[in-house]
């Protein structure tokens, strides 16, 4: 890059270009709409995904301002790694786990409001009376080793090197941190199937209505074929077994409409004459006899 | 537009999130507001980084997203223990230190 423009770039920045002007406005927008829908969302996956939208909005803001790389970490590691875990925890524990509305403590809600309400005052204050002076602009800093990420490069492995070390301890130790918390000990023997099917045939023994065969498996159709799904016996009633004790109890069985199945009488006749022979029908053998 | 707006929105955003970890109950959301407090703050240091003309402005982002990244393992590893013992991930009910 010729010295000219470089010093053209680098020149203090106090109002930002009309596309940059356009992001901004449209990206405040979302991210607040975004925050309110985060807190205010009942459910905590919409939650989530309100979550979502502003992080991106950020990760637009970052490039906006020459920090390329940040703005593609933010996507990566807070939308792409952090969110999914975020959801990948609420579908473990239950999505639908239904938030208490009664107050603990009296009128917190409303102080709470009032002490954001302050806060946000407070901190817009201290930033419209700082002496905020002209923006430099990251475009000279970003030149400086060719690019954005080199530039980071040289910082984080020269000036923050100590700092950059000690963060990969702090990785391994919450990795480890989150095995032990989750793991659990076994405090009984895991039963084998050789005792699992002596047991059944033990309680067969007092009561003879236990099924010690497998169960049947549910039913598979050209239409459907999931879990839900009822198998059909042989005189067309949907059976009950063939779906797991837990969908039953939680809800009817998808209704399952077998196919018409021929009558005996249309079958016989749809067949060729010397078929209907073969048939013990009564009623085809009247035919025949006629 | 002045390059400050920047700073304004990112204290709104951090607002916003106090406000969420103060009146929400459900502790997954609790530290969702945090994580948009988080990153309100690095709004913030990027824009300062832009107004100073260097870079190291997102390095501390970077190091407040891998702070950001351990803290929500170890969080969220706090939550489901919680859960599995109490079966509820509500603020409220993890009271027996309490008494």
């Amino acid at each position: 890059m010729s010295a000219p423009a470089l010093a053209v770039i680098a020149a203090p920045v106090t109002s930002t270009g009309g596309g940059e002007t356009f992001l901004f406005w449209v990206g405040a927008i979302v991210s607040v709409l975004g925050a309110l829908g985060l807190i205010f969302s009942k459910k905590a996956v919409h939650s989530a995904l309100f979550l979502c939208s502003v992080m991106i909005c950020l990760a637009l803001f970052y490039m906006a301002q020459g920090a390329i790389f940040l703005g593609v970490v933010q996507i990566v590691v807070y939308t792409g790694a952090i969110m999914m875990l975020f959801l990948f925890v609420l579908m473990l524990i239950g999505v639908d786990a239904a938030e208490s509305l009664t107050e603990n403590i009296r009128g917190q809600r409303w102080a709470a409001v009032l002490v954001a309400v302050l806060f946000g005052a407070v901190l817009l204050g201290v930033f419209a009376h700082a002496q905020l002076g002209p923006f430099a602009g990251t475009d000279a800093a970003n030149a400086a080793a060719g690019g954005n990420v080199q530039s980071l490069a040289h910082l984080l492995f020269a000036k923050y090197y100590w700092a950059f070390e000690v963060s990969s301890a702090v990785l391994i130790t919450s990795a480890l941190g989150a095995m032990v918390l989750t793991h659990r000990e076994r405090t009984t023997e895991r039963k084998s199937q050789r005792e699992l099917a002596g047991e059944r045939f033990k309680r067969y023994e007092k009561d003879p209505s236990t099924i010690v065969t497998p169960l049947p498996s549910p039913g598979v159709y050209a239409q459907h074929n999931s879990v839900d799904t009822p198998a059909l016996l042989p005189d067309g009633m949907p059976s009950e077994l063939s779906v797991n004790a837990t969908l039953r109890s939680r809800g009817e069985p998808r209704d399952i409409r077998p196919l018409p199945v021929p009558l005996p009488r249309e079958a016989a006749g749809a067949r060729a004459p010397g078929d209907a022979a073969a048939d013990d029908d009564s009623d085809a053998h009247l035919e025949v006899e006629a | 537009m002045n390059p400050d707006n920047y700073l304004y929105l990112s204290a709104i955003l951090f607002s916003l999130g106090a406000l969420g970890v103060l009146i929400r109950r459900n502790a997954i959301v609790v530290f969702m507001c945090i994580e948009l407090m988080l990153n309100a703050a690095n709004l913030a240091f990027v824009t300062f980084s832009r107004m100073h003309g260097k870079l190291d402005g997102q390095i501390i982002a970077f190091f407040t997203m891998v702070v950001a990244a351990a803290e929500v393992v170890v969080g969220l590893a706090i939550i489901i223990t919680v859960f599995r013992t109490r079966r509820s991930a509500s603020v409220d009910d993890a009271n027996l230190l309490k008494y």
